[in-house]
């Protein structure tokens, strides 16, 4: 009788094999954009605007044209003769490719040189003249609300202010009478701020028009290339067939990069103006000043309270900065992504939101930094708000959760404003993290120290989050459904490829997706290539954003192995000359019911599949899904850090970090582990020093790698993971999604510790980052300390 | 641009080569010489995926001419094992899952070169300190530190079995 195969030691679900991408990875022989080097190859640097809102009065590019190995400047007038001057942007808003009129933002796109070598593409850049007449800069919300400022967007039509979108969403009167009954309001005021995913590779593209056939090929640093391939159909007016998005390795992306960016349009009309490919490499200045910013959120809001701790309503309100253009990458029917699934861990009865976006002379957005639509703003309004809460009616911060964390027995369960929660384990998350960090223990600790002196700090962040979008009745993009598609190829041999429409850029899907298929069909990992990222070659997928690609195209695989596998059923029953009824599967093999030693291996039915197939069936061993998910999977997460806050400097240092992830079924723990640390690291980063803010002249603080601080090896502190495991009761394996757990809910675990450790100054709020001066500040003068731009003003 | 020659040995291969002085590095070895596991991320000497081992220190290519290695010897990621065989650094990123998306680990990888043969035994706080030049965005470190560890312990073990 065969031996029963073991699962994990063939690369299945739950084992920790090791990363097919590493082998390239390691030796240097990764293929990233700025890797390729094609025949008669120009490059292309951008021309930006030094200032931030400025009428152009002249653009001259004489000089740039007579360098020796410029080939090509192009400006905003030349692109408009061929309608690329503008482009849609996700929201359905435009934004400029070139500049035409004027000037936005500190950064914006003006000319693009091409030419032998990008050093003589930037002696180009700087060879043009532009003439401005500087316009008042506006840098923030009420600033371009006031009375008199000028119009942002005078090229729209019928704008006659500067708001880019109004939302409300949840249940009004509702909740309006549940905050009349409320023995208790708690409010909260906060600004989360702007902030940049900055992956370390920057942005590029590298468009290649052939002029014989008439075929398009971008070598592109796209988390989405499907979705380019649609939006470039669009905005260049290309038929879609004759457009081929190819997104190679990828250096990181966190959202930064899923929208078009205007670097990625003018390579594509220079490509197609010079007949040659035409290469741009964005340097990190200009990705940090021009391409999609996060968060930049102010949020008020406020939660009705019983006197025994029950949350009877939450409502609040948002007024988001959306830069020049209003270009988040969302799906269509939010206007400010998913920012109402804010309280969804909590079982609350009523609430109501308002949102609304400003233009502002900054740069456009916003992209969703590794979260899912802006639920990082959310789920960070949401804890600060839940410890005020706490704080408010002098409970204990974790009983107070408990209080209200949604019970097991209470899923599917309902939000107040409409999405729904699919399982979970809240309270068994929560006690886990608060034994791991002896809570009880702390706390005493704190108020011995207190007593010499000294400021410790506790701060608890639970959480929950819909990820995984769509279902596609809910959700689109530029009207393009939400969902995913795979197709698995199974050769002679037992061999097997499989093709996916998402995109990594370090997630090891190329190891992961692997690992699905072993589960369903007991092919070893090491059997089945992993194929993605080239949209000629692939099946349609909405890309890897929003932690959305286990959730969907995750469950898209394991569907197309389970169609694989039933015909692979047929074929086992012709060889066992049985019926189908009398065939029993098991991991990697069919067998006769009843005599399990008389069975067929996956990879005997497959030879069958193409020399051995019963009379009248189709050869071959393949197929191919689309997985429209019923709904989003709710991973859940409790976050505990302790601080020691210096009352001297405000300075904070973490003591510990406790994380609790409950992602249902882990794949490959492995990686689940090195995603939950990646994002606890960037959650760390926002509370603790990174962010962008402007003067009051729209210059862009943060715009190199001194003025933007990314935390290293020696800031960042250590991270104790633990695990619940709640499967998701609609994914074809139970997964959920994990990616931006921890980027989600870790910020306000940070900054409440630090609020706790300043609990007794009466101080209700500091904005993020929570820089020393500032938490000195609050501490010294017993007050609130707003981030809110501009921090300084010249004049 | 007057071009200058450079003698310069790259992964111990003898190179001559005329450049443009104004000509990176960072460039020079991707562009070059096809070297492409050296990357380039900040331009202004920050996040180190840039780094390489100039005559056994670690420099960061992308803020240095390629002129200003004339008669000295570089080594990049490529020259740090053998197709068929990983360093043991290479090996300990690899088992300790150090990296994600690839992009800092040549860098990373190089940096730590130069920090074992420094410091054979560090602890882990010498590891975060002696790659405090270097940013990750995906990793977090931690896994980092312990591939650092890894590679410390493994090449500790060699020189033992050697010295044997």
């Amino acid at each position: 009788m065969a031996q029963a195969l073991d699962e994990i030691k063939i690369g299945g679900l739950g084992s920790s094999r090791k990363r097919v991408e590493d082998d390239r990875f390691l030796r240097g022989k990764g293929n990233y954009t700025d890797d390729f080097k094609l025949p008669g190859m120009v490059h292309m640097e951008i021309l930006r605007s030094p200032l931030a809102h400025a009428r152009i009065k002249s653009i001259d590019t004489s000089k740039a044209w007579q360098i020796p190995g410029v080939h090509m400047v192009l400006t905003g007038e030349m692109a408009a003769q061929h309608n690329l001057a503008w482009m849609p942007t996700l929201s359905y808003d435009t934004q400029a490719v070139l500049a035409t009129d004027k000037v936005r933002f500190q950064g914006q796109e003006i000319a693009c040189v091409c030419a032998d070598d990008p050093y003589i593409a930037k002696d180009g850049c700087e060879a043009i003249v532009v003439e401005y007449e500087p316009l008042p800069p506006i840098v923030n919300p009420w600033q371009s609300q006031a009375e008199g400022a000028p119009i942002i967007r005078d090229d729209k039509e019928g704008q006659t202010d500067n708001i880019c979108y109004r939302w409300e969403v949840g249940d009004r009167e509702g909740t309006e009478r549940a905050f009349a009954q409320a023995d208790l309001v708690s409010k909260l005021e906060l600004h989360y701020p702007r902030s940049h995913p900055s992956p370390i590779e920057c942005c590029g593209s590298i468009a290649d028009y052939n002029s014989a056939t008439a075929k398009l090929t971008v070598y592109m640093t796209t988390q989405a290339p499907h979705i380019i391939r649609a939006a470039v159909a669009i905005v260049a007016e290309l038929p879609e067939h004759m457009i081929r998005i190819i997104s190679p390795d990828i250096g990181g992306g966190f959202g930064n990069k899923v929208p078009v960016y205007p670097g990625y349009v003018c390579s594509i009309l220079c490509s197609i103006l010079l007949a040659r490919p035409v290469k741009w490499i964005e340097d990190k200045t200009g990705n940090l000043i021009s391409t999609h910013y996060a968060r930049d959120i102010y949020y008020k809001g406020e939660l009705a309270l019983r006197k025994d701790g029950k949350i009877l309503a939450v409502r609040f309100h948002c007024d988001s900065d959306n830069g020049a253009f209003f270009s988040d990458a969302q799906p269509t029917k939010f206007k400010i992504g998913l920012i109402h699934s804010a309280f969804a861990a909590y079982d609350i009865p009523y609430g109501y939101m308002t949102a609304q976006g400003a233009y502002t002379n900054k740069a456009p957005g916003g992209v969703a930094y590794r979260c899912s639509f802006r639920v990082t703003e959310a789920m960070f309004f949401q804890e600060r708000a839940i410890q005020a809460a706490a704080s408010d009616l002098g409970m204990d911060q974790a009983a107070f959760r408990r209080l209200n964390l949604v019970k097991d027995d209470q899923f599917p369960f309902r939000t107040p404003y409409g999405f729904l929660l699919d399982s979970g384990q809240f309270h068994k998350c929560l006690d886990v993290a608060l034994n791991a960090i002896g809570y009880d223990d702390f706390l005493r600790e704190k108020e011995a120290a207190r007593a010499q002196g000294r400021r410790l700090g506790i701060g608890i962040s639970t959480m929950t989050e819909p990820l995984g979008a769509g279902n596609s009745r809910e959700y689109d993009i530029l009207g393009i459904k939400m969902f995913d598609a795979a197709e698995l190829r199974v050769h002679p041999s037992g061999k097997a490829i499989l093709k996916i429409g998402s995109q990594t850029q370090g997630q090891g899907h190329e190891t992961t997706f692997a690992q699905i298929v072993t589960h369903e069909l007991g092919i070893p990992a090491a059997d089945i290539l992993v194929q993605h990222g080239d949209t000629d070659n692939t099946p349609f997928g909405m890309g890897t954003y929003a932690s959305r690609s286990t959730p969907v195209a995750g469950a898209a695989t394991a569907m197309v192995a389970r169609k694989v596998r039933a015909k692979a059923r047929k074929l086992a029953a012709h060889l066992l000359e049985v019926s189908e009824e009398d065939v029993e599967w098991e991991l990697g093999r069919f067998h006769v019911r009843g005599a399990p030693s008389n069975g067929v291996s996956i990879q005997e039915c497959a030879m069958a599949a193409y020399g051995n197939m019963p009379d009248g069936m189709e050869p071959g061993l393949e197929n191919n899904a689309y997985y429209d998910p019923p709904n989003m999977t709710w991973p859940f997460a409790a976050y505990i850090v302790t601080v020691e806050v210096d009352p001297e400097t405000g300075v904070w240092d973490v003591l510990r970090m406790v994380a609790v992830d409950d992602c249902g079924v882990r794949i490959n723990p492995m990686i689940v582990e090195g995603q939950i640390m990646g994002g606890m690291t960037e959650a760390y980063a926002m509370a603790n020093m990174q962010f962008i803010t402007y003067d009051a002249e729209g210059n862009c603080v943060g715009s190199n790698y001194m003025d933007y601080l990314l935390p290293t090896a020696w800031e960042t502190p250590g991270f104790e993971l633990h695990e619940v495991v709640t499967p998701s009761p609609h994914h074809p394996i139970g997964a959920k999604g994990i990616g931006e757990c921890a980027a989600v809910g870790g910020p306000a675990a940070f900054v409440n510790a630090v609020m706790n450790a300043v609990d007794d100054t009466g101080v209700r709020n500091i904005d993020m980052p929570l820089l020393p001066d500032r938490v000195w500040e609050a501490m010294k003068y017993k007050r609130d300390v707003s981030g809110a731009p501009p921090v300084k003003s010249d004049s | 641009m007057e071009e200058r020659r450079i003698n310069v040995v790259v992964n111990e291969e003898p190179k001559s080569v005329d450049v443009e002085p104004r000509l990176l590095l960072a460039h020079f070895l991707r562009e070059v010489l096809g070297l492409t596991g050296t990357h380039i991320g900040c331009d202004t000497t920050n996040c180190g995926v840039c780094t390489v081992l100039v005559d056994g220190l670690p420099m960061k290519s992308c803020t240095m001419f390629a002129v200003m290695v004339d008669g000295k010897s570089v080594t990049t990621v490529e020259g740090l094992g053998l197709p068929s065989e990983l360093h043991p650094i290479q090996e300990g990123f690899r088992e300790e899952h150090g990296l994600q998306c690839g992009f800092c680990t040549p860098g990373m990888m190089m940096a730590s070169k130069a920090l074992l043969e420094e410091n054979p035994n560090p602890t882990e706080e010498d590891i975060r300190w002696g790659l405090s030049g270097n940013l990750c965005r995906c990793t977090g470190y931690q896994n980092i530190v312990k591939s650092v560890l890894w590679a410390a312990e493994k090449l500790r073990s060699e020189a033992g079995a050697i010295s044997r």
